[in-house]
């Protein structure tokens, strides 16, 4: 029915579907679906090749909003349907959305598992730390004492952070960002696509009704500089106003602090270059928690390896070359047969 | 010990040997014993023979129970015989211990007069004890019933292999090979197979194979030379009147893997299946692995709900999904399988039933996930169940599956079970060509295209690819609206679509063969109705009775849900209807629910296969009782 003149370059309202959206008014969600939705039209995605796979939650609608293909599944399992569907078709461009409590709590075994096994997919985790759509409870990121209806008196657990825990399950991108920066969140986007195998984007997303401003301390216009580090490979990991911060490796206590710049420099500050590939660096980037130490953003570590696609063809073709040609009439037939006579 | 004597020429010709119809061996050892390698070789060697045959391998949960304890007995039956062979047999005629502990476990299932082969070289204080024998059972008369043949097989083995220089440990772990050999000469087997067998299997070390035929040989020897206690001098059993053919012995997880591919293949579909270990459903991931050369995927999830979720997301990008396990595991899936049947996407669903509830009795066979089959999801949540009665049936049952998930867009249970899934049995391989392909079409037209356009006719829903131009679409768990297949909380709809979920499953009995008589007439005083497997030891009840002049009949169900069509009327042309089955009572349960017939109930718990002879026992109590 398409006649045959090459379509109009596609733009971000192109990806956008006829569904009224429908999370609350002023949620991060809507800055995270507008970043997706430019980083669709940035990279040319194919609507016919892409797939968005979600769990339940607030961010698992998701789908519903991007006119690509989408499967809505159930609570935590997204990676396992993206990991079926890459597995039948490896050809299909696919994310996986979640939010904390989706991928985390619930499901977090999966996150672990499509991760180690390196799926070529993008898996981008929501972060408000706390369960939006069952209205407010803690999450398994929540900080330590949060009042919630089901922890009245402040939750006793310790949170889980999201990049570190891929890290530890083998992740080989794992990138952070924050709903409201359009400026970068499209930019990480990018990148996460461009990696072959799993990438993980942590989005921190604020939830205007169950955790407004969980995350002011580090995105406030006033404070964002002195507490976000952004990181660059090959760059100086500086940050503040006005560039006079860097972090620095303590060799005595093996952990990272701040570190005033002088007039010297980084280098001579002894600020640490950023290395992407470096796993350690990452683990220590991805673990800054301190008040001391700002948040780390951007790619904070990618080293790409073998994809679970990749490997899986690999032992297909492999099967293939050792079976001889032999069919499943010869499998029925090998062995011990005998014939029954008139 | 040894009660043979010496005798020097005197070969046991055929015509010397007892001629027997049938007959119902069990080898019983230690776990570490090897007795299912040997019960598998005589079951190639029998059914080479030109024997029908069925058999039972029963085994411990523990991989390496204790030595020498009778929880640790791993034993593999076989009934082989001159005509059709239903069952793998009630009592056995003989009984190979390999230990105290085997002849404690097994010897209450020897029938009077049978024979028993021991190893006197493990009856020793330590084992006697293990066993719970205060004192011998070879000296206290506890075997008087029997017929006994005692050899020191350990210190025979040992002498046989003695050439090869083998660990003491080595040379023992050939003594299984001196009793196939032993029992091979009592039936007049030939010994090739085996032989050939072990060739293969050792081909990297030579030592071992020949001293394995060594043993064999050995044991075989001693039956053509040794006097062997009164009346025996062997078995000759004629070869079975079997439907012509190219034949060879298949398992039910053989038959279903190759069932499966062939399925999907006849759908023009990629096969992707997706499991996670679990006794006594993981032999089928592991032979569909060997299968990848076919395109089949394998996919070993992190648990089993990722198993269930990996394969649903295969059939939404457009393979066939399928993910196996057994009832704990199946529970763990259920949330996932209802987002299938929800968004209405093809899935096959494999359980191997074990004993239960919770672990239960992971090794021991059972039928008591009907329930969870046809009930077990959260609302109203119908999908198509089918049972598989014998490992050949398997074959068969895998296309169906495979056929009515594609053609209904739905998932199907299809229940098999621990026996099925280990017996083996002769098979008369089919000609692939023979099944007519029914190929899945995507839709690709975009015009007036959403996800939940209907056949009018099947009221299956159309299967959209990913991949597809101008084809995206969005689809999930939640209720989505008959007319545009988008999202709708609206409470008419959600009627409708729960009645139109249920249309659709129930109509496809009007898709299946109505349900026929295996036996009997179609209409009298008793119908034995079963389902999976069952079917032997009822088929063999029946037969012998009706063989007796008695009014019964045998309905065997394939289709549990829906059931077919005319079932109903079928079963309300019988005065009785009596339903055996390995569970405390379900498809009873659910016949009596459907058709308001006043069904009894047979059952058996036991982790057990019924015996022909409970079956006439329950048929006669309720002809003449």
């Amino acid at each position: 029915m398409n006649d045959l003149t090459p379509p109009e370059k596609r733009t971000a309202k192109d990806y956008a579907t006829d569904q009224e959206v429908r999370w609350c008014p002023g949620c991060g969600d809507y800055a995270i679906l507008r970043a997706v939705l430019n980083t669709l039209a940035d990279i040319e995605a194919d609507p016919a090749n892409t797939v968005f796979v979600s769990g339940i939650g607030c961010a698992a609608r998701f789908p519903y909003y991007v006119e690509t293909y989408g499967f809505h599944t159930i609570h935590g399992r997204a990676p396992a349907f993206a990991t079926g569907i890459k597995l039948a078709n490896p050809e299909l461009d696919v994310w996986v959305v979640g939010g904390d409590g989706d991928m985390l709590s619930i499901g977090g075994n999966h996150l672990m598992h499509v991760i180690r096994r390196n799926v070529d997919v993008q898996v981008l985790l929501f972060n408000n730390e706390i369960y939006g759509l069952t209205k407010g409870q803690a999450s398994p990121t929540s900080r330590a004492g949060t009042r919630s209806p089901s922890t009245p008196l402040g939750s006793v657990d310790n949170p889980v952070s999201a990049c570190v825990f891929v890290l530890g399950a083998g992740a080989r991108f794992v990138a952070r960002g924050i709903d409201s920066q359009q400026k970068d969140l499209p930019g990480i986007l990018k990148r996460a696509h461009a990696h072959k195998g799993a990438s993980f984007v942590e989005v921190l997303q604020n939830c205007i009704v169950y955790n407004d401003g969980v995350f002011a301390d580090i995105t406030e216009k006033a404070v964002a500089a002195d507490r976000q580090v952004v990181c660059r490979h090959g760059e100086p990991l500086v940050f503040g106003k006005d560039g006079d911060k860097g972090i620095r490796l303590n060799t005595e206590t093996l952990t990272l602090e701040a570190v005033d710049i002088g007039e010297d420099g980084p280098e001579a500050a002894g600020v640490l270059v950023h290395d992407e590939t470096n796993r350690i660096m990452a683990t220590m980037l991805a673990g800054m928690d301190d008040e001391s130490l700002p948040v780390a953003v951007g790619v904070i570590y990618c080293d790409p390896g073998k994809s679970y696609g990749d490997g899986m063809a690999e032992m297909k073709a492999e099967a293939v070359k050792r079976s001889e040609g032999a069919d499943l009439k010869s499998i029925m037939h090998a062995g011990h047969t005998w014939t029954v006579a008139d | 010990m040894t009660k043979v004597h010496q005798v020097l020429n005197a070969p046991a010709d055929a015509s010397s040997r007892d001629e027997l119809e049938s007959a119902v061996v069990r080898f019983a050892g230690d776990s570490g014993d090897g007795m299912q390698l040997t019960g598998g070789q005589f079951t190639e060697a029998t059914a080479l023979a030109g024997n029908d045959l069925a058999t039972f391998p029963d085994f411990p949960a523990e991989i390496r129970a204790p030595v020498g304890t009778t929880f640790g007995v791993s034993s593999f039956q076989i009934n082989f015989g001159a005509r059709r062979i239903m069952t793998s047999g009630d009592d056995f005629d003989v009984l190979v211990a390999m230990n105290p502990a085997a002849l404690k476990v097994e010897m209450p299932r020897l029938r009077k007069g049978g024979l028993v082969v021991i190893d006197t070289g493990t009856f020793n204080e330590r084992n006697l004890a293990k066993a719970g024998y205060d004192t011998s059972p070879l000296e206290d008369g506890t075997l008087d019933p029997f017929r006994v043949i005692s050899f020191d097989i350990s210190g025979m083995t040992q002498e046989a292999v003695k050439e090869f220089d083998l660990s003491k440990k080595d040379a023992l772990r050939c003594k299984n090979m001196w009793a196939l050999g032993f029992v091979y000469w009592l039936f007049a087997r030939p010994r090739k197979t085996t032989q050939e067998w072990l060739n293969a299997k050792f081909a990297k070390r030579p030592e071992i194979a020949n001293a394995n035929i060594a043993a064999m040989n050995a044991g075989h020897a001693m039956g053509e030379t040794a006097e062997l206690p009164a009346g025996v001098h062997g078995f000759h059993i004629a070869p079975a009147e079997i439907e012509p053919g190219l034949y060879r012995t298949v398992t039910g997880t053989e038959a279903l893997a190759w069932g499966l591919v062939k399925g999907a293949e006849l759908a023009a579909l990629e096969l992707m299946f997706a499991s996670y270990p679990i006794t006594p459903a993981s032999p089928l991931l592991h032979s569909l692995a060997k299968l990848q050369h076919l395109g089949v995927t394998t996919f070993q999830a992190e648990d089993e709900i990722a198993a269930a979720c990996a394969a649903i997301g295969a059939s939404y990008s457009g393979a066939i999904g399928m993910t196996s396990s057994s009832g704990p595991g199946i529970a763990l899936k259920g949330e996932a399988i209802g987002l299938a049947l929800s968004a209405e996407l093809p899935l096959i669903v494999v359980n191997s039933q074990r004993g239960g509830p919770s672990t239960g009795l992971p090794t021991k066979t059972e039928q008591s996930d009907l329930y969870q089959a046809v009930y077990g999801r959260n609302a109203d949540a119908p999908l198509v169940v089918l049972s598989t009665r014998s490992a050949s049936d398997c074959f068969e049952v895998g296309i169906e599956a495979v056929r009515l998930a594609t053609k209904y867009m739905t998932p199907v249970m299809l229940l098999t079970d621990g026996y099925i899934a280990n017996a083996a049995e002769p098979w008369r391989i089919p000609d692939l060509d023979s099944y007519e392909p029914f190929p899945v079409t995507f839709i690709t037209e975009p015009e007036g295209f959403h996800p939940f356009l209907r056949d009018p006719e099947t009221l299956a829903r159309v299967w959209p690819k990913p991949g597809t131009p101008d084809m995206m679409h969005r689809i999930g768990g939640i209720e989505r609206s008959y007319d545009t297949g988008h999202i709708s909380y609206e409470a008419d709809n959600h009627h409708k679509m729960t009645k139109v979920r249920a249309a659709k499953i129930d109509g496809i009995a009007r898709d299946i063969p109505a349900q026929d008589v295996e036996l009997g007439k179609t209409s009298g005083k008793l119908a034995v109705v079963g389902w999976g497997s069952t079917y032997g030891p009822i088929n063999r009840a029946v037969d012998n009775l009706i063989n007796r002049g008695k009014d019964v009949s045998h309905i065997h169900l394939r289709y549990i849900w829906p059931l077919p069509e005319n079932l109903g009327e079928l079963l309300n042309s019988y005065d009785t209807v009596l339903v055996p089955e390995m569970n405390n009572g379900q498809l009873v349960t659910l016949l009596k629910a459907e058709y308001l017939i006043d069904a009894k109930p047979l059952n058996k718990i036991s982790g057990q296969p019924f015996k022909i002879s409970e079956i006439e026992d329950a048929i006669l109590d309720i002809l003449e009782g």
